[in-house]
C-alpha cells in the first residue's frame, strides 16, 4: 500500500480490522509485527519521519488545564514551527474555534476538542496527515468543516489518510479508498471506479422492476425491447453499486 | 554541539510544560499549605525541645543540647524526604502508561521528539520542582534549629543536597515504573519501595546495635541498591559528622533510621544510578506499543 503525494485517501474496514494499527504504525506509535514502513523515505517511527507528521488520534485527550492557544503554542515549539501567534489564529479560525482560543479543554465540548485537535494536527503543515476518525464527535457542520479543512490540506499538496466508519464521508472527500480486512487490503480504488452497475430499474404500464446484469449503455436496446413488447415506459434508471456495497462485499460481512 | 542542543530543546519545552501543569493544577498551593503546617508544628516540637532543656546543655556524658538539635533535624529530614518522596511520586506515576491510557502522551511522542525525550522532560520536571521544595524546606527547618535553638549541623548544605538526590532517585523509579504500571499501581509501588528502604535503614540500625553483621550487611547492600536510604543516611551522618563519643552514638541510632557515612562514592553512584535507570526506562518505553 502506497499513498501518493497530495493524493487524500480513505481507509476503511470493519472493527478490527487493522486501521488504527496501521495510522499508528505509520506515525511510529506501534511497532510493526512484519513489513516496513517509510514515510517520506525515513523508516516510521524515526525522527527524521515524524517531522513531517500531523496526527490526530482516534481517543486523545488534551490536559484539561491548557487553553486552545497554549496547546497550540506546545505543539508548534515541538514541531519547530516558528510560524507564532499568525499560524495559531488561523488554524483556530479554520477549524471554528476563533473565538476560543482563551477557552480551557475542559470547558470545551468533545466537538470543539475534536476540532482543536486536528488544528493540533495542522501544526507546522504537516506534509503527511493522518487523522483517525475525525469526525467521529461532530455534528453534521462540523463534519462538513473538516471535509472543507481536509479538501484545502489535499489542495496545498499535503497527503491525507483519513480513517473512517462513515462511507458517505469518505465518499464525498477522497481520492481513493482502501479498504483492508484482518490487516490485508481486500479493495481499493478510486470510490465511482469502485462502483459496479446494478441493473435498471423501470417503471413501466405493467409496474416496476429492477432488470439485471444491465449497464447504462444496454437502456436503449432494453426500452426497444420493452416497448415492442407493448409496454409504456414511464422511467427506466441506471442502478451502480454503493460504497457501501462494495464495502459489504469486501468485507463479507465481518464486523468483528 | 548542535545536535545535543537540539536534542535538549524539546526536554526543556517538555519540563517547562509539566512544571506549568503543576502552577495550574494548584498542586504546589495545596504543597504550600500543608508545608507551611508540617514548618509550623515543627516550630513548635522545636521550642518545645530547646525549652525543655534550657540551659542544660549536658546530661551526664550526652551533650544533650547537640543531641537535641541532631534529632530533631533527623526528624526533620525524614519528614522532607518523605513529603518530596510524595510530590516526586505524583508528578511521574502516570508518566508513560498511565499518560498513555488517557490519550495524552500521543500527540506529544508523534511530533519530532523522542520517547527518551519525554521522560528526560518528565523525570527533569519532576527533580527541578522537588530539588527546590527540599531545598527550601530544608533552609526552613534549619531556620527554626537556629532561631528556637541556636543549633546549626555540622555541614549545611550537603545533608539537603543528599535528601534532594535521593527524592531525585525516587522521581526516577517512579519514571521507570509508569512504563509497566498504571498510575495507581505505580503509586502503590513508588511507596513500597521507599518504605522498604527505610525499613530496611531501621533493621540496618537495630543490627548495628545489637551486633548483628549479617543483618547489618544485608541493610548496607539494600540501602545502596535503593540509593535514597544510603543518601538519607549519609546526609544524616553528615549533620554530626564533627561530634563524638556517646552523644554521637545516639545520634547515629536516631528515631527514624539513623546516620552512618557512605563515603565519597555515594553522590557520583547516585547519579549513575539515576542514569541507569533512565536507560532502563527509555529501552523498555521505545519496545512498548502506544
Amino acid at each position: 500500500m502506497a499513498l501518493q503525494r497530495g493524493e487524500l485517501v480513505g481507509l476503511l474496514g470493519p472493527n478490527g480490522a487493522g486501521k488504527s494499527t496501521l495510522v499508528k504504525t505509520v506515525c511510529g506509535l506501534v511497532r510493526p509485527s512484519g513489513g516496513m514502513v517509510t514515510v517520506f523515505g525515513s523508516r516510521a517511527g524515526t525522527a527524521g519521519s515524524r517531522r513531517h507528521l500531523g496526527y490526530l488520534a482516534e481517543t486523545f485527550r488534551y490536559p484539561a488545564w491548557c487553553t486552545a492557544d497554549e496547546l497550540l503554542t506546545l505543539h508548534q515549539r515541538l514541531a519547530r514551527s516558528e510560524a507564532g501567534p499568525t499560524e495559531r489564529s488561523a488554524l483556530l479560525e479554520r477549524v471554528g474555534l476563533r473565538d476560543a482560543a482563551r477557552l480551557r479543554v475542559e470547558e470545551m465540548s468533545k466537538g470543539m476538542q475534536q476540532r482543536l485537535g486536528l488544528a493540533q494536527a495542522l501544526v507546522g503543515k504537516p506534509r503527511l496527515l493522518l487523522l483517525d476518525e475525525p469526525t467521529s464527535a461532530l455534528d453534521p457542520v462540523g463534519r462538513r468543516l473538516v471535509r472543507d479543512v481536509l479538501a484545502e490540506v489535499r489542495s496545498a499538496g499535503a497527503t491525507v489518510l483519513l480513517n473512517s466508519h462513515l462511507l458517505s464521508e469518505v465518499e464525498l472527500v477522497c481520492d481513493r479508498v482502501v479498504i483492508i480486512r484482518a490487516g490485508e487490503v481486500v479493495a481499493e480504488g478510486v470510490p465511482h471506479d469502485l462502483a459496479r452497475p446494478r441493473g435498471v430499474h423501470v417503471e413501466t404500464d405493467r409496474g416496476t422492476r429492477v432488470v439485471p446484469d444491465v449497464g447504462r449503455d444496454d437502456v436503449p436496446a432494453l426500452v426497444a425491447r420493452l416497448v415492442a413488447d407493448g409496454e409504456q415506459v414511464y422511467a427506466v434508471t441506471p442502478l451502480t453499486s454503493t460504497l457501501e456495497d462494495v464495502y459489504l462485499d469486501a468485507v463479507a460481512g465481518d464486523t468483528s | 554541539m548542535n545536535a545535543v542542543a537540539e536534542s535538549a530543546r524539546p526536554i526543556v519545552v517538555l519540563a517547562g510544560w509539566a512544571v506549568r501543569e503543576s502552577l495550574r493544577r494548584r498542586v504546589f498551593v495545596i504543597v504550600a499549605l500543608l508545608t507551611a503546617g508540617f514548618l509550623a508544628l515543627y516550630a513548635v516540637g522545636c521550642h518545645a525541645a530547646f525549652s525543655h532543656l534550657g540551659n542544660q546543655r549536658q546530661i551526664g556524658p550526652v551533650d544533650a543540647h547537640e543531641f537535641a538539635g541532631a534529632t530533631m533535624l533527623g526528624l526533620g529530614m525524614f519528614a522532607i524526604l518523605f513529603l518530596g518522596s510524595v510530590l516526586a511520586a505524583f508528578l511521574t506515576l502516570s508518566a508513560v502508561r498511565g499518560d498513555a491510557e488517557n490519550g495524552l502522551l500521543q500527540p506529544l511522542v508523534v511530533r519530532p521528539v523522542g520517547r527518551a525525550q519525554v521522560l528526560a522532560a518528565r523525570w527533569l520536571a519532576a527533580a527541578t520542582v522537588c530539588t527546590a521544595y527540599v531545598t527550601v524546606v530544608y533552609a526552613g527547618s534549619l531556620f527554626i534549629l537556629r532561631v528556637t535553638g541556636d543549633w546549626g549541623p555540622d555541614r549545611l548544605v550537603g545533608p539537603g543536597l543528599r535528601v534532594a538526590v535521593a527524592v531525585s532517585a525516587l522521581a526516577a523509579l517512579c519514571v521507570l515504573g509508569s512504563v509497566a504500571l498504571t498510575a495507581t499501581a505505580n503509586g502503590i509501588a513508588t511507596f513500597m519501595v521507599l518504605g522498604s528502604g527505610l525499613f530496611a535503614g531501621l533493621l540496618g540500625q537495630i543490627a548495628h546495635a545489637i551486633g548483628n553483621h549479617g543483618l547489618e550487611r544485608a541493610a548496607h547492600v539494600v540501602s545502596w541498591v535503593l540509593p535514597f536510604e544510603a543518601l538519607y543516611q549519609d546526609g544524616l551522618a553528615l549533620t554530626t559528622a564533627d561530634q563524638g563519643g556517646i552523644t554521637h552514638f545516639l545520634v547515629e541510632l536516631g528515631p527514624l533510621g539513623g546516620g552512618s557515612p557512605a563515603g565519597h562514592w555515594l553522590l557520583p553512584y547516585a547519579v549513575l544510578y539515576i542514569v541507569a535507570v533512565g536507560v532502563i526506562a527509555v529501552l523498555a518505553t521505545a519496545r512498548r506499543d502506544l
